[in-house]
C-alpha cells in the first residue's frame, strides 16, 4: 500500500507528502479513524485527496493510505429499498452503528454480506461464454430478477457454474477460463464510479418515459433513455414534481439522489414510498427504488461523489435488462460542491467561480443516459432528469446554460404560477422536448389517434394566450374582437382543465394515458364547439358561467381512472348545454366527437 | 475548565489580516480546533483553526482582530472543537453571542459540552415534521401553515414590522389544544441594537414568558465575525432543550452574515424532528431583504435551503396593514404534512388553494387595471379585484389580535362567498355547498 504523510489541510481537502504511487481517483484512508477519500490531484513530491467526511481534528503528521483501487461502488441484489449516502454508505445500518447522527470513521459494507439468496443457474458447463451473458439468477424483489452476468470485459469457457441453492453475495457462483487464466462471478462486483459501464450499442429514443403528468407527456415527454433538465427558482415545484415522476413514471427502476438538498424531504420519501403502490404491479413503490441522500448538511465532497454512485448504480440496473430512470435533486448542489473543492485547490476560476472543467463534467453525467443495446443483448434504458437550481431564478447562470445544452428536454418552472399555487408551474412557452416526434408514434399505437393534432393546437392556443394577453395589457379585454376573447377563454380551459395537475390529489396525481387521451379529446372538442357557437354571433362571456365549464376545469381531480364512462357524460352534457345556447339542437357536428 | 496539559501556546503571530491571525512555529494543531488570542489588557478572544499548512496556521478570530499586536498577542491552541457547556435550567437566562451568560448569574453547570458545529441528522432517523402549530396569524396558519421540527423564515426589509411579528408568534404560537407552555423559546439576536433586545425581553417578561426563554445576544456593536458563532451556538442549546430535555423549540434569529449556501444550510438543517425523541427544533429565522430584494443572494439562499417563507412587504406596512405579509411570495413547504383531515379541517387544503389562486387573479387584475382603468374589466373582474382588497383589509390585517384557525376559516369562506362559482375551480361541489353558500345568503 502506498503510504502519504499530511501536511497542508483546508476543509475537505488534504495534501501529504507521497511515499509510494497514488493513482488518480483512487481510494484512500486518512488517519486513524480511516476517514474515506479520493486523490483528486497529483504532484512530483504530493498528493491531492478530498474527504467524504468531516476533518475537524485532523493534523499534520496524519497518515493517509491508499488502496490501490479506484473510488468505486458495489454492485449486486440487495440495493432496492435501501438508502445510502453519497459514497454508498448504508444509511439504516450507519444509524444502528451510530445513532441519530452521522459521525466519522464507520466502515459499514454497503451491500448486506449476511443475506443469502437463492440463486438458480441458467447456463450449462462447459459453454463458451462473452460479457453480458446471463448465467443465472436470483430473485431481488417479488417483481424484480436479478442476473449474474458474465462481467464487461471478460469472457471465455465457463468451467463452473454453482447449484441451485442459497449463496451470499461475495460467494463465487461461476469460474470463467479467460486468456489470462480464471476468473470467478459472484452476485457483487464492483464499478469504478467515475467510469461509464459499457454496452453493445446506443440506440434511438423511441418512446415516452410516461410519467403521468398531463403537462409532461402530452407537451413535453421525457424520452426513454432521454436526458431532462428542470430548472427553477425556489419554491418553484422541482422536488414535488421528481417526486411525483419517481413514484408514478412507467420505469422498471428508480434511482432517487438527493444531492444537497434538504433532510426532511428524504425522510418524506422514505415514509412515503413504503405505503404506496405501484400502479403497474401492485407492489409497493420503494420496491424498485434505490436512494440515494447526501443532504445539505452532510461532507461536500461525498455530495460531489454521490451522483456518480447514484448514475453507476443505475447503469447497473440498465445492465441487468432494464428501463432504469435516475431522478438528481438538485444538479446544481453538485456543481456547488464541484466548484468548492476548486476554490480549495486554488484552480482557476472561469464563470461565476465555477472551474472551467464544469460543462464538460455535466455533459459526461448527461451523456450515461440513453436507450442502448446492453452486453446481454437486452433493450434497455437509463433517463436521468435534474433539478437546476439557479441563483436569483435566472436561467442564464453557468448551470443552467450548460445543462440546457447537454439535454434535450428542458422543463421550466416558472415563479408566477408557482405563487398563484397553479402546479406543475412548467412554463408552457419556456419548456420543450425534442423527444416529441419520436414518441407521436407511440401515441399513435396506444389510443391517442390525433395525438400530434390535437397537441399542435394546444400549443398554438397557448401562443395566442400569450401575444393577445399582451393586448390586454394595452387596450383592456373588453375591445378585444369575440373571438380573440374566446381564445382567451379556451386557454384559460385548457390550463385550468388540462395542464392543472395537483402532485397531491389522491385522484389526480398520476393521470394514465388512456384518461390523459380523453382530457385531450374532450378539451379539443369543447374549442371547436366553443368557436362554433362564437361564430354563430354568441359573445363568448355567455359560455362562461355555464356549470358545465366549471365541472371541465375540475375534470382531473373529479374523474377517477375508473369512471372513464364519465367523459361521456360530460361531453354529452357539455353538447346539451352548447345546443341551448345555440338554440338549436341540430347544429351539432358529429364529425367534430372525440374519439 | 481549561486543563493546562491540554493545549499548546505559541507567541510566533506572523501577521494579521483582517479576522485572520497567522501563526507560525505551530505542531500538534487539528483543524477546526478551538483557540483563544490572550492579550495583557481584555478577556481571551475566541477562535478557530480554518487551515494548517505544515507548522503554519490559520486562526480565524471571532471576536475581533482590534488592538491584536503581533508581539503581544499569545495564541491558545486547545485540542477541541469549540464547545458550549449545556445542562439544566438554562432557560430564562441571557447569554452573549458566544454562549457565556451576561445577566449576572451563575454559570451553567456543563452537562454535556457538545461541539457548537452539531452533527447532521442521518436522514433515515428524521421523523417527517407534521403537528399543526397554531400561530394565531391568519395569513400563516391558513395559507402557510407552520408545523413542528419546520423551518419558516421571515424575510423582511430595513424598518418592517418583522420584530412585532416575531414576538407575536413567540407569545401565541402553540400545538392544536395545548396551552403555549409548552415551547421554550431560544432567541438569538444577531446584529440587533441594545434597544431590540432590550425590548423583546421586556416584552416577554410582561407576558410571563422569559422563563420559557433562552436569550443569545450579539449586538450590533459586537465583532462581525462572532455572527458566525452566535446561530450555532444557540442551536446547540436549543438542541439539548429539544432533544434532552424534551421542549419544542422556536429559535429565531436576525440578519445573518453572508454564508455561502452549505454553511447557512449546517445550520437551518439543524431544524427537525428525531424518531424516538420527545421534543423537536422550529426555527422562525427573521432575515432582511437588502434593498427589499428577495433576489439577493441571502434570502436567494435560504429559500432554496428552508422549508418556505413568510415575506413581509413595505407597501403593506405603508398601508397600516399589520402583519404586513405579502401573500404570493410565501409558502410552507411541509403545510401538506400538516393540515387537512384530523389536524385542521378536511377542506383546509381546498380553501387555502382557493384563496391562494382567487388573489393571485385578483392581484394581476390590479395591475392591469393600473394601465388600462377599472372601465376595462368586465364585472366579473371588478369582483375579483374587490375580493383582493376585503383579503387585505379582513384577512391579513389582524392587529395584534391573536386569531383562532376557526375565526380564520370563518373568514375566508365570508369572502370566497363574494365569487360566482364559475371562479371557484378549486373547490368542489360539495366544498362549496358547505362552507360558501350560507355566506352567500348573508351577504
Ligand atoms: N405538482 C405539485 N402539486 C401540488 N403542489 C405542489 C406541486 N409542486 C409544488 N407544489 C407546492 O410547492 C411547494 C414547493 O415545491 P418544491 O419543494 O418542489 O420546490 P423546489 O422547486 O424544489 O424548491 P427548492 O429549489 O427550494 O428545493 C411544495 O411544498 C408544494 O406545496
Ligand atoms: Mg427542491
Amino acid at each position: 500500500m502506498s503510504r502519504a504523510e499530511v501536511f497542508w489541510l483546508n476543509g475537505p481537502v488534504l495534501k501529504a507528502r507521497v511515499d509510494g504511487d497514488f493513482k488518480m481517483k483512487e481510494a484512500v484512508f486518512v488517519g486513524d479513524d480511516r476517514l474515506a477519500a479520493e486523490v483528486i490531484r497529483l504532484d512530483a513530491e504530493a498528493v491531492t485527496v478530498q474527504v467524504f467526511e468531516d476533518t475537524t481534528g485532523l493534523r499534520p503528521g496524519v497518515e493517509l493510505v491508499g488502496s490501490g483501487l479506484p473510488m468505486a461502488v458495489e454492485l449486486g441484489p440487495g440495493m432496492l429499498g435501501n438508502m445510502f449516502d453519497g459514497i454508498q454508505r448504508p444509511l439504516e445500518s450507519l444509524a444502528v452503528k451510530q445513532g441519530d447522527f452521522v459521525t466519522t470513521g464507520i466502515n459499514v459494507p454497503a451491500l448486506d454480506r449476511q443475506r443469502s439468496w437463492e440463486f438458480r443457474p441458467l447456463v450449462q458447463v462447459p459453454a463458451s461464454v462473452a460479457a453480458g451473458r446471463v448465467l443465472g439468477e436470483v430473485q431481488e424483489t417479488p417483481d424484480l430478477t436479478n442476473r449474474l452476468l458474465v462481467p464487461a470485459g471478460t469472457g471465455g469457457t465457463l468451467e463452473w457454474v454453482a447449484a441451485a441453492g442459497s449463496y451470499r453475495i461475495d460467494e463465487p457462483l461461476a469460474r470463467i477460463r479467460t486468456d489470462g487464466g480464471t476468473q470467478e462471478v459472484a452476485l457483487m462486483t464492483r464499478w469504478p464510479i467515475r467510469v461509464p459501464r459499457p454496452t453493445r450499442a446506443r440506440r434511438p429514443i423511441e418512446e415516452p418515459l410516461l410519467t403521468g403528468q398531463r403537462i409532461i407527456d402530452t407537451l413535453f415527454p421525457v424520452g426513454k433513455g432521454g436526458a431532462c433538465a428542470m430548472p427553477g427558482g425556489f419554491g418553484t415545484g422541482k422536488t414535488v414534481l421528481q417526486q411525483t415522476l419517481a413514484k408514478w413514471c412507467d420505469a422498471d427502476i428508480i434511482i432517487y439522489v438527493g444531492c444537497g438538498e434538504r433532510g426532511n424531504e428524504m425522510a418524506g420519501v422514505l415514509e412515503e414510498f413504503p405505503v404506496l403502490d405501484d400502479p403497474r404491479t401492485g407492489r409497493r413503490l420503494i420496491e424498485r427504488t434505490v436512494l440515494i441522500a447526501n443532504t445539505s448538511n452532510m461532507p461536500v465532497a461525498a455530495r460531489e461523489a454521490s451522483i456518480y454512485t447514484a448514475i453507476t448504480i443505475g447503469e447497473y440496473y440498465r445492465d441487468q435488462g432494464y428501463h432504469v430512470a435516475l431522478f438528481a435533486d438538485s444538479i446544481s448542489r453538485w456543481a456547488e460542491a464541484l466548484r468548492e473543492i476548486s476554490g480549495r485547490l486554488e484552480e482557476l476560476p472561469a464563470e461565476e467561480g465555477y472551474p472551467a472543467y464544469l460543462p464538460s463534467r455535466l455533459a459526461e453525467f448527461f451523456e450515461r443516459s440513453g436507450r442502448v443495446t446492453t452486453l446481454a443483448g437486452t433493450d434497455s434504458s437509463l433517463s436521468v432528469v435534474g433539478t437546476v437550481s439557479p441563483p436569483g431564478g435566472d436561467f442564464s447562470e453557468p448551470v443552467t446554460a450548460h445543462s440546457r445544452r447537454y439535454v434535450k428536454n428542458f422543463l421550466a418552472l416558472d415563479r408566477e404560477r408557482a405563487q398563484a399555487r397553479f402546479y406543475p408551474a412548467i412554463h408552457p412557452l419556456q419548456s420543450y422536448s425534442e423527444y416529441t416526434i419520436n414518441t407521436a408514434k407511440w401515441w399513435r399505437q396506444h389510443g391517442g389517434v390525433r395525438w400530434e393534432e390535437r397537441r399542435g393546437r394546444l400549443l398554438a392556443l397557448l401562443q395566442e394566450q400569450a401575444r393577445l394577453e399582451k393586448m390586454v395589457k394595452i387596450v383592456g379585454r373588453d375591445a378585444l374582437p369575440p373571438s380573440q376573447r374566446l381564445a382567451l377563454f379556451c386557454a384559460e380551459i385548457m390550463v385550468e382543465g388540462f395542464l392543472r395537475q395537483s402532485a397531491f390529489s389522491e385522484v389526480d396525481r398520476f393521470c394514465a394515458a388512456e384518461k390523459q387521451s380523453a382530457m385531450l379529446a374532450l378539451i379539443d372538442y369543447f374549442i371547436q364547439r366553443a368557436g362554433r357557437v362564437v361564430d354563430r354571433g354568441l359573445d363568448p362571456d355567455e359560455l362562461v358561467a355555464l356549470p358545465v365549464v366549471r365541472r371541465i376545469q375540475r375534470m382531473g381531480e373529479d374523474i377517477a381512472h375508473h369512471e372513464m364512462d364519465q367523459f361521456e357524460a360530460l361531453t354529452k352534457e357539455l353538447d346539451a348545454a352548447l345546443d341551448t345556447l345555440e338554440g338549436r339542437g341540430e347544429a351539432r357536428d358529429h364529425r367534430l366527437m372525440p374519439r | 475548565m481549561i486543563d493546562p496539559k491540554r493545549y499548546l501556546l505559541s507567541t510566533g503571530v506572523a501577521s494579521i489580516q483582517g479576522p485572520l491571525v497567522f501563526v507560525r512555529n505551530t505542531t500538534g494543531v487539528g483543524l477546526f480546533e478551538r483557540v483563544q488570542i490572550m492579550t495583557q489588557e481584555d478577556a481571551p478572544r475566541l477562535g478557530r483553526v480554518v487551515s494548517i499548512a505544515d507548522d503554519k496556521v490559520v486562526v480565524e478570530v471571532f471576536q475581533g482582530t482590534e488592538g491584536l499586536s503581533l508581539g503581544g498577542s499569545r495564541i491558545r491552541f486547545l485540542s477541541e472543537p469549540i464547545v458550549l457547556d449545556v445542562g439544566p435550567s438554562m432557560l430564562g437566562r441571557v447569554y452573549n453571542g458566544v454562549g457565556d451568560p451576561i445577566d449576572g448569574g451563575p454559570r451553567i453547570i456543563p452537562q454535556r459540552r457538545p461541539h457548537i458545529d452539531g452533527l447532521a441528522i442521518n436522514p433515515v432517523r428524521r421523523d417527517v415534521p407534521r403537528e399543526f402549530i397554531e400561530t394565531g396569524v391568519s395569513s400563516i396558519d391558513a395559507l402557510n401553515s407552520l408545523v413542528r421540527g419546520q423551518k419558516l423564515p421571515i424575510f423582511s426589509g430595513s424598518g418592517l414590522s418583522h420584530d412585532r411579528l416575531a414576538s407575536n408568534v413567540a407569545r401565541f404560537a402553540r400545538l392544536r389544544g395545548a396551552r403555549a407552555e409548552e415551547f421554550a423559546v431560544v432567541f438569538a439576536a444577531i446584529g440587533v441594537t441594545f434597544d431590540t433586545a432590550e425590548q423583546f425581553r421586556r416584552e416577554m417578561n410582561e407576558f410571563g414568558a422569559l422563563g420559557r426563554i433562552a436569550l443569545f445576544l450579539n449586538l450590533a456593536s459586537d465583532p462581525s465575525a462572532e455572527r458566525l458563532v452566535t446561530p450555532r451556538v444557540a442551536l446547540t442549546a436549543a438542541e439539548y432543550l429539544a432533544y434532552e430535555e424534551g421542549h419544542g423549540e422556536v429559535p429565531s434569529r436576525k440578519g445573518y452574515p453572508g454564508y455561502m449556501y452549505s454553511d447557512l444550510a449546517a445550520i437551518y438543517e439543524r431544524a427537525g424532528r428525531i424518531m424516538g425523541r420527545p421534543g423537536s427544533i422550529t426555527q422562525m429565522p427573521i432575515l432582511t431583504m437588502p434593498n427589499d430584494d428577495i433576489t439577493h443572494p441571502i434570502p436567494d439562499l435560504s429559500g432554496y435551503i428552508t422549508e418556505g417563507q413568510i415575506v413581509l412587504d413595505r407597501d403593506l406596512e405603508r398601508r397600516g396593514i399589520f402583519p404586513p405579509i405579502k401573500l404570493l411570495p410565501c409558502l410552507s413547504r411541509l403545510m401538506n404534512h400538516g393540515i387537512g383531515d384530523g389536524m385542521t379541517h378536511r377542506d383546509h387544503p381546498a380553501f387555502a388553494q382557493q384563496l391562494y389562486s382567487s388573489y393571485a387573479q385578483a392581484h394581476r387584475l390590479k395591475l392591469l387595471s393600473s394601465v388600462v382603468g377599472e372601465e376595462g374589466l368586465s364585472d366579473a373582474d371588478r369582483q375579483l379585484l374587490h375580493f383582493g382588497d376585503r383579503m387585505d383589509d379582513e384577512f391579513i390585517r389582524q392587529d395584534d389580535q391573536r386569531r383562532s384557525l376557526e375565526d380564520t376559516f370563518d373568514i375566508g369562506w365570508r369572502l370566497l362567498a363574494e365569487l360566482p362559482d364559475e371562479s371557484l375551480i378549486r373547490l368542489s361541489d360539495e366544498q362549496i355547498t358547505e362552507h360558501v353558500a350560507a355566506h352567500r345568503h348573508e351577504q
